[in-house]
């Protein structure tokens, strides 16, 4: 699941919205970085559990634990974007956003790279790949499963 | 206790509705809140309580005090979550009434939405932080992108196209087109224009979007026994109610269980029918939030009108039309009068259970009015009678 890396632009002349990691989201980002999909676990109810947080939302433990996902799942639903309203996403024009359900359960919000905007659909298998967008900053995307 | 038929909308007040008003929010603001209280027969001096939507809006209840010289202001409230506010501010002067908190409530909305602040768009750069920190960076930007997600899924769980998305909008075209105080008053739209707009974010077009509006409204809630010694007419409040979902966030709860049902609105419609002791079936018009196409479809079906997935039937047999079963924002909506942020809706409720509505359903007793949907949201039962 390694992506093809381009030169990242320097932070002052990316245009789009970056993420502000937190402490609770820093593992998360880091993971990014590293090629990583990291998720947390809930160490009581076994549930994995997305966005970050320092509680889980289903059985109140805060004995959370970071695992790395498989970064494998499904297209929930897309939409996609043939004019920008937002600058910063302009040269992107036509992008695809899409809520994929990961094999562990839950959801997040992403890309999905490397695919003409009429070849996604809903239910359709994806995996993750790591855009380094910063020298900083690394987004979670996905592609088209190669696995069949 | 029951706050049924405890209090009542007695007077109402609304500005042109345009692409530029030509003057300031606060202006706006006294203008429909002085007529609303002509419409009451009430004066400044009576007023002692104000609600206001809480996002969005620049004006407050100390500007109103201010301006107006409002001596006896003792309850002022401000109801979160944007569009899903607009009748949670009549929730609140409905429970300040029944509690003796206050005795004249006023709730407004003024906007120059179109001439100063688009909403639709975005230009946020930079580091953003919270929950959003996971949608931004991926150019997850303005409300209709976060609503065509939940649409996509809607159409495809339920096997519909964007024509059923274009009936929605034809529909709120055909009753603005026959309202003078709509922007698109005269200009019906058909569904191949619907269909040959352009995209905004599939699988929506320009066509299932609101409009951005310059505008202002005003509403004057009061207890039922004040309401019968004043002189407007007054549309009593049945129910009125707010309503939440589980892991919700503003427009972007990817993560509940459906994105094809409205968790919020099926709480606020059940607590709605459950105070006044009505049900869908009781409904004679329904004004409902129409910030987007689908979510009127999702609304239809969370406050009973259809059962899940079956909302663009209704559409399909005529039954949202003037003379259907329950005709459906008969004003135009936000996609065809404008976007107040659903206080549109709720003037227009009232006028057609007084019967002066331009486009005036025959026999009005009840009528729906409910506010934004994919965040908390709102909504209200009004009755010609107290029952
Ligand atoms: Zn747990």
């Amino acid at each position: 699941m390694t992506a093809p890396r381009e030169a990242p632009a320097a932070r002052e002349e990316y245009g789009k919205p970056l993420p502000q990691p937190t402490d609770v989201s820093q593992p998360f980002w880091e993971g990014a970085r590293a090629g990583e999909l990291r998720i947390q676990r809930c160490r009581d109810c076994r549930q994995h559990v997305f966005y970050p947080r320092s509680m889980c939302p289903l059985c109140l433990s805060e004995r959370l634990e970071w695992v790395t996902a498989s970064g494998r799942g499904k297209v929930y639903s897309y939409t996609v974007i043939r004019r920008a309203m937002h600058p910063g996403f302009q040269a992107d024009l036509p992008y695809v956003l899409a809520i994929v359900e990961l094999e562990e359960g839950p959801r997040l919000t992403t890309n999905i790279m490397a695919a003409e905007p009429e070849d996604v659909s809903i239910d359709m298998a994806v995996e993750a790949v790591f855009e380094d967008v910063t020298p900083e900053v690394t987004l979670v995307k996905f592609r088209p499963s190669e696995a069949k | 206790m029951t706050i049924r038929n405890k209090a009542a909308i007695v007077g109402i007040g609304q500005t042109e509705f345009s692409k530029d008003s030509g003057r300031s929010t606060l202006r706006m603001a006294l203008e429909v809140v002085l007529e609303a209280l002509g419409d009451a027969g009430l004066k400044p001096q009576d007023v002692d309580g104000v609600v206001k939507m809480g996002a969005n809006d620049d004006i407050f209840e100390i500007d109103l005090l201010r301006s107006l010289d409002l001596p006896n202001l003792r309850f002022f409230n401000e109801v979160p979550h944007g569009g899903g506010a607009a009748c949670g501010t009549i929730a609140m002067a409905v429970a300040a009434v029944a509690a003796g908190m206050a005795d004249v409530v006023v709730t407004f909305r003024s906007l120059n939405e179109r001439s100063e602040r688009r909403f639709g768009q975005s230009s946020a750069g930079g580091a953003v932080g919270g929950w959003m920190q996971y949608n931004l960076p991926h150019g997850l930007v303005t409300p209709a992108q976060w609503i065509a997600i939940f649409a996509q899924r809607y159409l495809y769980e339920y096997g519909w196209t964007t024509e059923e998305l274009g009936r929605v909008a034809v529909l709120c075209r055909k009753h603005a087109a026959t309202n003078p105080h709509a922007m698109m008053y005269g200009r019906p739209i058909t569904l191949e224009e619907h269909q040959s707009s352009r995209w905004i974010a599939e699988p929506l077009r320009l066509l299932d979007c609101t409009l951005d509006t310059d505008g202002a409204c005003a509403a004057v809630v009061v207890s039922a026994d004040k309401a019968k010694r004043l002189k407007g007419k007054s549309a009593y409040i049945a129910a009125a109610a707010q309503g939440t979902g589980r892991r919700a966030e503003m427009m972007t709860s990817y993560q509940r269980a459906s994105l094809c049902r409205l968790e919020e609105a099926e709480a606020t419609a059940k607590e709605l029918y459950r105070i006044a002791e009505l049900g869908p079936t009781d409904i004679d018009v329904a004004e409902l939030y129409d910030h987007f196409t689908p979510m009127v479809l999702m609304a239809l079906e969370a406050y009973g009108f259809a059962p899940p997935g079956k909302a663009p039937e209704l559409l399909g047999e005529g039954r949202l039309e003037l003379d259907g079963d329950t005709p459906l924002n008969t004003h135009g909506g936000h996609l065809g009068e404008g976007y107040l942020h659903g206080f549109g809706h709720i003037v227009e409720g009232v006028r057609q259970i007084r019967g002066t509505a331009v486009n005036q359903v025959r026999e009005v007793r009840t009528c729906l009015v409910t506010s934004g949907t994919a965040v908390p949201t709102s909504g209200v039962i009004l009755s010609k009678e107290p029952y």
